[in-house]
């Protein structure tokens, strides 16, 4: 029975970090309407000049200048992407952010190399055991797992209230729901772009920080965008909440499936395990746990 | 001067739809065919053929069948490999399983395997669109991938499968040369059907389902079918080629060809190339072709030697930015430009 | 107009006590009117009205919650668009929804997708039968560009075209399916004078010399008196008037309507 806990706790742990990424996406999405594909490649690019700066300077110097690499990334995705293909269809903007997606993987591995580089955050990553009054011998947990939990947790708590409460964030509502109208009641779009690509790029390098921790920072780590994908559509892409709890699914489902399923039907099912799951979703819900409901007029 | 309409009046409708209204076309056209079939094995070598013209032709195919999909009917598919593997596979195992098995009704069938496989991840299509229907291929890719590699029935129990030698009809197929047109002859048929169906009526069911899928349903299209319609050609085309990179272009392969790496790669041919357009499938093979050679040759010319890790992140570089470029100032690619050209065309040397 | 050279029958089609609504939104309440064979008829009323959602209702798009269609005889149920269609009912939107990546001449073939019945495989071959009804239909689609008199535009890129050209084309879309019922929703919007009567001929023409039944919407009241049969008032999703221009010019409740007299 604790087994079973334990796998559910790793599942939920897992799950988290994927929330991390689907973060990112949700605040792009919220704000564009645009699908950004190119998510796991910030995270990437983020966690690259994170650990590579940090060859060089102190953890707390480099984590500013890589905030600012992103902003700056920001500004550049928005002039030169973003800004000549305002009206076009979302499709041709999501297939912009796969192009943004490549060149980024590309630019980042050209500049920093692409071995696999360690992240030493300070953070311990020893296990340690958990409700050891309830279970037996507690539950096994990596100390990591925890503070990425805990981290997640802030973040969303942190960009509810920045949507809730700031006049930025009403803005950012306003122009996700209808650029035209926005504008015409003068919200500055260019502006309000930068400054959500920018949150994205840090929500990114946040990312970056616990995966790369974790994993090491290595090319990998850019296709976690596609498993971001899953979480959305379980969540709903335009919900914070939904991203975290989607994430939660998606991870505890994968592993409790490989370990379950997965002496029945053979391993590997955590690669298409949360597609599939997706999959049904989009037949049944498409707007997902929490998003909004798609209606079409004519 | 050269490339005129005076004097070439239409008298007949028939005239005025024909693939190649004008006659300059239609020269080039033949041009073109005489060349690919007999003066490209005039001089072609080894290397040329294997390294160079066949995959290229065989990814050609690949990016019609994409192109169908997501060029004509707008249904966005990053699937593509998943598509391709399952016809390799199907074709294979027909080979091998079934007694006498001619490889060319092999391929085929595998192309109409792919085809029914198609059709089921195409369903979705009903309720979800754009992106959404994205993530639907996505399960197809990464699952086909897992079949592939878990299911060792599949490769026979062998870590690769093992392509049969070609022979087909008692003909056989070895050399090179025999190889090449032996693929040219089937994209240059199937190619000729893809653009038969797009100028018909089921081209312009696509494409108005792709335009305004409300509206089309208001004129009497029935949405469902012609969207399963587009994922079942597709999934042909794809099919087929797949069983071809399988059998003729590498001999020997692993599931990890067909992964989405492969996906990515046709999308980006047809994004390219230029979306609706059938000549824009082979502008854009020819083109996604042509970087990784030239990023390989052109340091070397200048004396500067770099690494392949290097050249492949390079390679992505300048993907991605050619796909933003084109989607910013010429969202329909290659193929549009080359008509602009024609046009520009028709005009010199006058101005206007 | 000659009227003796109309013959205007019997019903084709009956709205009996139709309502729909959305979400929280009453968009028509117990509608009832019928459109006979051979009429124009028009639909009119103050935005908001619900006009636009019962043309919905008719072909298709929308399916009401309370009430009955009859068309040509039979009790429709919950139709598909495409079912509509294919049972002769045609339409042009007041947005206009003409498939802006091709070219006039493929958005009018398109109209005649419902009447090609050549398979697949003639399609893959195009030569031999395929050819043939594709250029049966060809021919067929000419005469309609004639009418239309856009002979100039007939290979230009819908999305390139001025906005009236472009209603102009949609109606040919619309009429090379041969509809039995032709719903025109807002034909004349936007149009100055000049195209506005040459969007009236047209419409009298194909009512004339293909005894088309039209029903539309138009905002443009001298149109309106001129080109219809009987005309349907509808106010907030309500029927409030029905009978001939003159009844209903003359109908106190609608001209409080249009007024905006509160009530």
């Amino acid at each position: 029975m604790a087994f079973f806990f334990e796998v559910v706790l790793g599942g939920l742990l897992a799950g988290v970090l994927y929330s991390l990424v689907a973060l990112g996406f949700v605040l792009i999405f919220k704000a564009s309407g645009v699908f950004n594909f190119a998510q796991g490649a910030m995270v990437l690019f983020a966690a690259l000049t994170l650990v590579r700066l940090m060859g060089w300077v102190p953890f707390w110097i480099a984590f500013p200048i890589t905030c600012a690499v992103m902003i700056v990334l920001a500004f550049i995705i928005e002039r030169v992407v973003l800004r000549p293909l305002v009206n076009q269809e979302g499709i041709i903007l999501f297939m912009a952010t796969l192009g943004i997606a490549f060149f980024l993987e590309g630019f980042g591995q050209t500049i920093w190399g692409s071995d696999i580089y360690t992240l030493d955050l300070g953070i311990p990553k020893d296990p340690m055991f958990i409700l050891e009054s309830i279970f037996d011998g507690g539950l096994l947990v990596d100390k990591l797992d925890v503070f990425a939990a805990a981290v997640a947790g802030a973040l969303v708590v942190g960009l509810a209230l920045f949507f809730q409460k700031t006049k930025v964030g009403l803005a950012l509502r306003a122009v996700a729901d209808d650029h035209q109208a926005a504008q015409s009641i003068g919200v500055p779009l260019n502006y309000i772009w930068l400054v959500v690509w920018s949150a994205a790029g840090i929500v990114a390098l946040v990312a970056g920080m616990v995966w790369g921790a974790k994993l090491g920072v290595q090319f990998s780590i850019a296709l976690v965008a596609l498993k971001a994908l899953p979480v959305l559509i379980l969540g709903g892409f335009t919900s914070v909440p939904g991203a975290i709890i989607g994430g939660l699914i998606i991870g505890m489902g994968e592993k409790i499936s490989e370990v379950y399923l997965g002496p029945i039907i053979g391993g590997g099912i955590e690669n298409w395990f949360a597609y599939v799951l997706a999959l049904v979703f989009l037949l049944f819900r498409p707007q997902g746990l929490f998003g909004d409901k798609i209606i079409e007029r004519v | 001067m050269l490339y005129r309409e005076t004097g070439q009046y239409k008298t007949s409708y028939a005239a005025d739809q024909a693939m190649f209204p004008i006659l300059q076309d239609r020269i080039g056209i033949v041009l073109i065919l005489i060349v690919a079939f007999i003066g490209v094995p005039l001089i072609a070598t080894q290397y040329s053929y294997t390294g160079i013209l066949i995959p290229f032709l065989i990814l050609a195919l690949a990016a019609i069948g994409l192109n169908i999909l997501t060029g004509y009917c707008g249904q966005l598919s990053l699937g593509t490999g998943a598509f391709m593997a399952v016809g390799a596979y199907a074709a294979y195992n027909l080979v091998i399983r079934v007694p006498d098995m001619n490889i060319l009704l092999a391929i085929f069938l595998g192309g109409g395997i792919a085809a029914l496989f198609g059709v089921l991840f195409g369903l979705p299509s009903l309720r979800i669109k754009g992106f959404y229907l994205a993530v639907a291929t996505l399960a197809a890719q990464f699952f086909v991938d897992w079949l592939f590699i878990r299911i060792k029935w599949f490769s026979n129990y062998a870590p690769n499968a093992n392509a049969p030698d070609l022979t087909i009809f008692g003909v056989s197929f070895s050399s090179p040369l025999e190889r090449y047109l032996f693929v040219l002859t089937i994209v240059c048929v199937m190619a000729l059907i893809a653009k038969n169906l797009v100028r018909g009526r089921v081209g312009r069911a696509w494409m108005a389902v792709r335009d305004m899928d409300i509206a089309a349903e208001i004129i009497g299209i029935r949405l469902l079918h012609t969207k399963l319609l587009a994922f079942a050609v597709s999934s042909f085309y794809c099919g087929v080629a797949g069983a071809l990179w399988a059998f003729v272009h590498l001999g020997a392969w692993e599931p990890l060809t067909f992964d989405i790496n492969r996906s990515f790669q046709v999308l980006f041919m047809v994004i390219i190339g230029g979306l609706g357009s059938i000549l824009g499938a082979f502008l854009g093979a020819a083109f996604i072709f042509a970087v990784p050679i030239l990023i390989n040759q052109i340091p070397a010319t200048f004396g500067v030697p770099i690494s392949t890790a290097l050249a492949a992140h390079l390679e992505a570089m300048i993907f991605g930015a050619l796909i933003i470029f084109f989607l910013i100032t010429e969202p329909h690619g290659f193929a549009r430009l080359w008509q602009i050209g024609k046009e520009k065309l028709r005009l010199w040397p006058f101005p206007h | 107009m000659n009227a003796s050279s109309r013959v205007i029958g019997d019903t084709l089609l009956k709205i009996e006590n139709i309502s729909l609504s959305f979400g929280g939104v009453r968009a028509l309440s117990n509608v009832s009117f019928d459109v006979r064979k051979g009429e124009i008829r028009a639909i009119i009323g103050p935005n908001g009205a619900g006009k636009s959602s019962m043309l919905n209702c008719i072909n298709g798009f929308y399916h009401p919650q309370e009430g009955q269609i009859t068309y040509k005889g039979n009790v429709r149920q919950q139709m598909r668009p495409h079912e509509a269609a294919a049972q002769g009912i045609a339409r042009t939107f007041q947005n206009i929804a003409l498939f802006k990546g091709m070219s006039t001449l493929d958005n009018i073939m398109s109209g005649r997708l419902l009447k090609m019945k050549r398979g697949f495989f003639w399609q893959a071959l195009y030569w031999g039968p395929a050819e043939r009804e594709e250029l049966e239909h060809r021919a067929a689609v000419e005469k309609i560009i004639d009418f239309l008199e856009i002979q100039a535009i007939r290979k230009m890129p819908v999305g390139k075209l001025p906005y009236g050209l472009q209603k102009r084309v949609e109606l040919g879309r619309a009429l090379a399916a041969e509809p039995d019922l032709l719903l025109l929703d807002e034909p004349m919007a936007g149009m100055n004078v000049e195209e506005k009567e040459d969007m009236c001929r047209f419409i009298l023409d194909v009512n004339d010399q293909f005894g088309t039944t039209i029903a539309l919407i138009e905002h443009d009241m001298g149109v309106v008196m001129d080109l219809s049969d009987r005309v349907v008032v509808l106010e907030y999703g309500q029927k409030i008037a029905d009978g001939t221009p003159d009844e209903v010019r003359a109908n106190q409740k609608v001209i409080d309507a249009y007024l905006g007299v509160p009530h």
